[in-house]
């Protein structure tokens, strides 16, 4: 099938109102007759479901958790972006347009992001409205700060818990519209398949995580929320829950899958610390705003650190390497994620790690607390205030602005990041690639909606800081419920989707075999044995730094890893109860065969870009030299998968990107 | 460390429970407790025995998922951290450490450490909103100024995380912190001003209907709440009642 990205004509800042004005609607009356199943409640499914079901469309909304609002956008800190130019500093659509797509190393869909752009400022007009609470100025107003990749300062936060306050909001807007009677939410309720009839999304496979029955859920369109496939490197950000099985099983029905090799390293993790490690934290990047990132620059003082000979607040300036400003001037410490993560590699790599794995670089708040500090005596009148009265005054500022992050740190690595500086490594956290959607964020299969991080579209190869959640709930709120009208508009006549057909009992029976197997198979292995063994696959051969023979050797490898997975697996328990070893199970044989796809993808992927780092691919020479090299002549499109079986049978779709409105460039952070 | 735990084991919500001894040795002090848990439900699962299920997912103290009664306290011995973020170096070898589910009416068993919180969903569901619709027709953001100490107080409470350890810790099992937490951070803006006197009366209404008891004023909830939600957010909330109820 060849893609059409469905794109509308016309000049890119008239596309989306155009588009509106011409779509079909359907009128109030006809909604009441209409069904939509929400998969996943985060910010994107969470507002798509509230918003859904306040124009009068009757909900269907499923959780693994026991409510909403432990979706994983709850752990989201830094905070939002939107044009709202309030600070007056050369903000606008264009310029978060610009930056969204140059942060993405020209690898996303023109019309997709202009439009993201252009819809961000009502976001936040939105979230007040709900009663979010926001962080202010003394004056009443919204403040903002600044992230990284960007030279204007867009960001609106809520303290260091901006995904929990947002998808609160999100939540309470749901529960609006469930006391309605017009979401009807499933807690701990897991999607096992999507359902098909006559080529269109009709349905899913539920199990109830409580009883462990299986059940039909009929309705004329299915939206995936269900977030990214960061766990399938085992550790990440991700929560421990967070799962690719709802869009993997999307996509063995016929969704193509796009650009799984790009994946979001966040340069700003705390550093793991044995081999129990059961997942990473992440510390926000807006810590970057006040932190310099350094390393020793002499082995001595490096070994004496990690021999605790000397402590890293011994070191003067003079011995100290300040890499990112180093290496980046003009963006200093607030260059993109994957830049910063590179940049943490190479100086790791080349011993100056700061721990004992090697694998650690210093945050540090020092001369941030020091300038605040002045700053503080002066506003309060105090002259000849001493070292330690200017401190007291700029950690308070500090703590303000980033208190529950330092303590999160403390209470995690037993050290006062006040007095210390803070170790920190890149860990995997986001997922850029994922279901191919067109503009209408419809997948390949008629019916069947894909929205947030569980997309492709909209960050490229690389996303920048505080764009997941502008983009979630764009989709959810301002995106989705007028596409999907536009479909459902040939539905007003359809009538109820019956679940007693011969579609829903294969796929029904389909879900049930698997389940059996899992319970029956007696292995000899725990479901985690293979997630980790797989997880180290992933990381050391598609991680921050990738080449030909590692991605051919990680094909094989987590083939293998599979293979065995299916003979020696061990489901401890029954199928019908509570069993979290089953749900684990199900989704790692779900991350075994996307890991598998995601390492071919990096594979034919024979350039750099963003967060897909292919060390054949690197500039050789001039002011560049070492950086990643992308490939615009042969790489400027989306790779779109089809599932054929075997992830190494996939067949590629290629997507080309034009760039009408925004040069190509070399992504220049010098 | 080597450490003896005992655990609360219930194959579901109609089985009789009780609690188990195991053993688990080689702890480090770096582990965090539900990663301690890990490596006894890896242990189970290699000698065939039924892991402990346990409710857990973000592991970073903000999802509110995760939900354990340690050595006789919610969340375990420290303070403002949930147990995903509690860490093993506030034990020492020897151990013997007592896991429990939450306790409440209001909270059943589902299974063995896990409970069910659908309470609270209900009593959000009763008026935890603005009644605003999600079209995106609002005013600019700008155009309602809040002073900073107000957005930082509703902020402070907006902050709860709804894991149920105030209810837990309570000797009435009072939801009443919880309860207060929402009340207070939409009492405390304009937006949610309008509705105020609907919203407290009807989620209190919901409160009592679930079977949580009063609030006697102890403030153990306070102590234990891994977010350090103010007990003012109860006065707050019967402040908004009383007014709700007089005029």
């Amino acid at each position: 099938m060849a893609l059409d990205s469905k794109v509308p004509k016309g000049p890119i800042k008239d596309k989306w109102t155009d588009y509106k004005n011409h779509i079909d609607l359907v009128n109030p009356a006809n909604k009441r007759h209409i069904d939509i199943i929400v998969v996943g409640t985060g910010l994107a499914g969470g507002s798509a479901a509230a918003t859904l079901a306040e124009l009068g469309y009757n909900v269907k909304a499923f959780a693994y958790q026991d409510s909403p609002r432990r979706a994983h956008s709850i752990a989201a800190q830094g905070g939002i972006n939107a044009a709202k130019n309030y600070q007056g500093d050369g903000d606008s659509t264009y310029r978060l347009f610009y930056d969204t797509v140059k942060g993405g190393d020209y690898r996303s869909r023109e019309a997709n992001v202009y439009r993201l752009a252009e819809v961000s400022a009502n976001i936040i007009d939105q979230c007040v409205a709900q009663g979010v609470p926001f962080a202010r100025d003394y004056g009443g107003l919204l403040d903002n700060r600044s992230f990284g990749g960007v030279l204007v300062s867009r960001t609106f936060y809520a303290k260091g818990q901006t995904g929990q306050q947002l998808l609160l909001g999100a939540y309470s807007a749901m529960n609006r519209q469930i006391a309605r009677g017009k979401i009807e939410m499933f807690n701990r309720h897991e999607m096992l398949d999507v359902v098909k009839v006559d080529g269109k999304a009709r349905g899913i496979i539920t199990r109830n995580l409580i009883t462990g029955e299986i059940e039909r859920h009929s309705a004329h369109a299915v939206v995936i929320a269900s977030g990214g496939y960061g766990n399938v490197y085992f550790l990440s950000t991700n929560a421990m829950g967070s799962n690719t099985t709802a869009a993997w099983k999307i996509h063995k029905k016929g969704a193509y899958f796009a650009n799984p090799c790009y994946t979001q390293i966040h340069p700003t993790c705390i550093p793991r610390s044995g081999d129990y490690q059961s997942k990473l934290t992440l510390m926000s990047e807006s810590l970057r705003n006040d932190g310099r990132i350094w390393v020793p620059k002499n082995m001595e003082d490096v070994i004496a650190i990690r021999e605790g000979r000397k402590k890293p607040t011994d070191l003067s300036e003079e011995e100290r390497d300040y890499y990112l400003e180093r290496r980046y001037p003009a963006f200093g410490n607030l260059v993109p994620r994957d830049v910063a993560s590179r940049a943490a590699k190479e100086r790791c790599d080349a011993g100056y790690g700061v721990n004992a794995t090697g694998e650690a670089v210093y945050l540090d708040f020092k001369s941030a607390i020091t300038r605040y500090g002045k700053e503080q005596a002066k506003i309060h009148n105090i002259t000849n205030a001493s070292e330690e009265k200017i401190y007291e005054l700029g950690q308070a500022i500090v703590e303000a602005k980033y208190g529950n992050l330092f303590q999160m740190y403390e209470k995690i690595v037993d050290e006062n990041p006040y007095k210390t500086p803070m170790m920190i490594y890149p860990a995997t956290h986001y997922t850029m690639g994922g279901v191919w959607v067109d503009y209408n964020l419809m997948t390949t299969i008629p019916g069947c909606y894909c929205i947030g991080e569980a997309n492709f579209s909209d960050h490229g190869a690389n996303r920048l800081g505080a764009s997941a959640l502008m983009q979630g709930l764009a989709d959810g709120y301002f995106v989705l419920p007028y596409t999907i009208g536009d479909y459902l508009s040939d539905d007003i006549r359809t009538g109820k989707i019956p679940t007693d057909t011969k579609e829903f009992d294969e796929a029904e029976k389909e879900v049930k075999d698997r389940i059996d197997f899992f319970i029956n198979n007696k292995g000899t292995k725990s479901v985690d044995y293979f997630h980790k063994k797989l997880g180290k696959v992933m990381w050391d051969k598609v991680g921050m730094a990738r080449n030909e023979k590692g991605l051919k050797e990680a094909m094989s490898e987590i083939k293998a890893i599979r293979e065995e997975f299916w003979k020696e697996v061990k489901v401890i328990g029954n199928a019908n109860e509570m069993n979290p070893e089953l749900e684990k199970a199900g989704r790692v044989a779900d991350f075994l065969e996307l890991g598998e796809l995601f390492a071919k993808d990096a594979l034919v992927r024979e350039e750099s870009c963003g967060g897909h780092f292919r060390e054949e691919s690197v500039e050789l020479d001039g002011e560049q030299k070492g950086e990643a090299k992308r490939n615009d002549k042969d790489f400027a499109f989306v790779s779109a998968w089809e599932y054929k079986g075997e992830p190494a049978d996939a067949v590629l779709h290629k997507e080309e990107l034009e760039f009408k409105d925004i040069e190509l460039k070399q992504r220049s952070y010098k | 460390m080597n450490l003896t735990l005992k655990i609360w084991r219930q194959k579901d919500s109609n089985a009789k429970g009780q609690m188990v001894d195991y053993k688990v040795t080689d702890i480090s002090e770096h582990m965090s407790f539900l990663e301690m848990m890990d490596v006894l439900n890896e242990q189970l699962v290699n000698t065939g025995e039924e892991p402990v299920a346990f409710d857990h997912d973000c592991r970073e103290g903000i999802c509110g998922m995760c939900s354990m009664y340690i050595n006789g306290e919610a969340h375990g011995p420290d303070r403002g951290v949930t147990t995903c973020q509690l860490h093993m170096r506030m034990f020492k070898d020897g151990d013997t450490i007592t896991i429990e589910p939450f306790r409440a009416a209001a909270f059943p068993v589902i299974k063995d450490l896990v409970v069910d919180r659908m309470a609270f969903e209900r009593i959000q569901h009763a008026g935890g909103y603005i009644s605003v619709n999600t079209s995106g027709n609002t005013q600019d953001a700008n155009s309602i100024p809040i002073s900073k100490h107000a957005a930082d107080e509703a902020m402070d409470a907006a902050t709860c995380i709804g894991c149920g350890a105030c209810v837990a810790t309570c000797k009435n099992s009072s939801a009443m912190l919880f309860v207060g937490a929402k009340v207070s951070q939409y009492a405390l803006l304009p937006q949610g001003q309008v509705e105020a006197a609907d919203r407290v009366k009807n989620m209190v209404a919901q409160m009592d209907l679930e079977g949580f008891g009063n609030c006697t004023n102890t403030g153990a909830c306070e102590i234990e709440c891994p977010k350090g939600i103010s007990l003012e957010n109860i006065a707050r909330m019967n402040r908004e009642l009383m007014k709700a109820n007089i005029s």
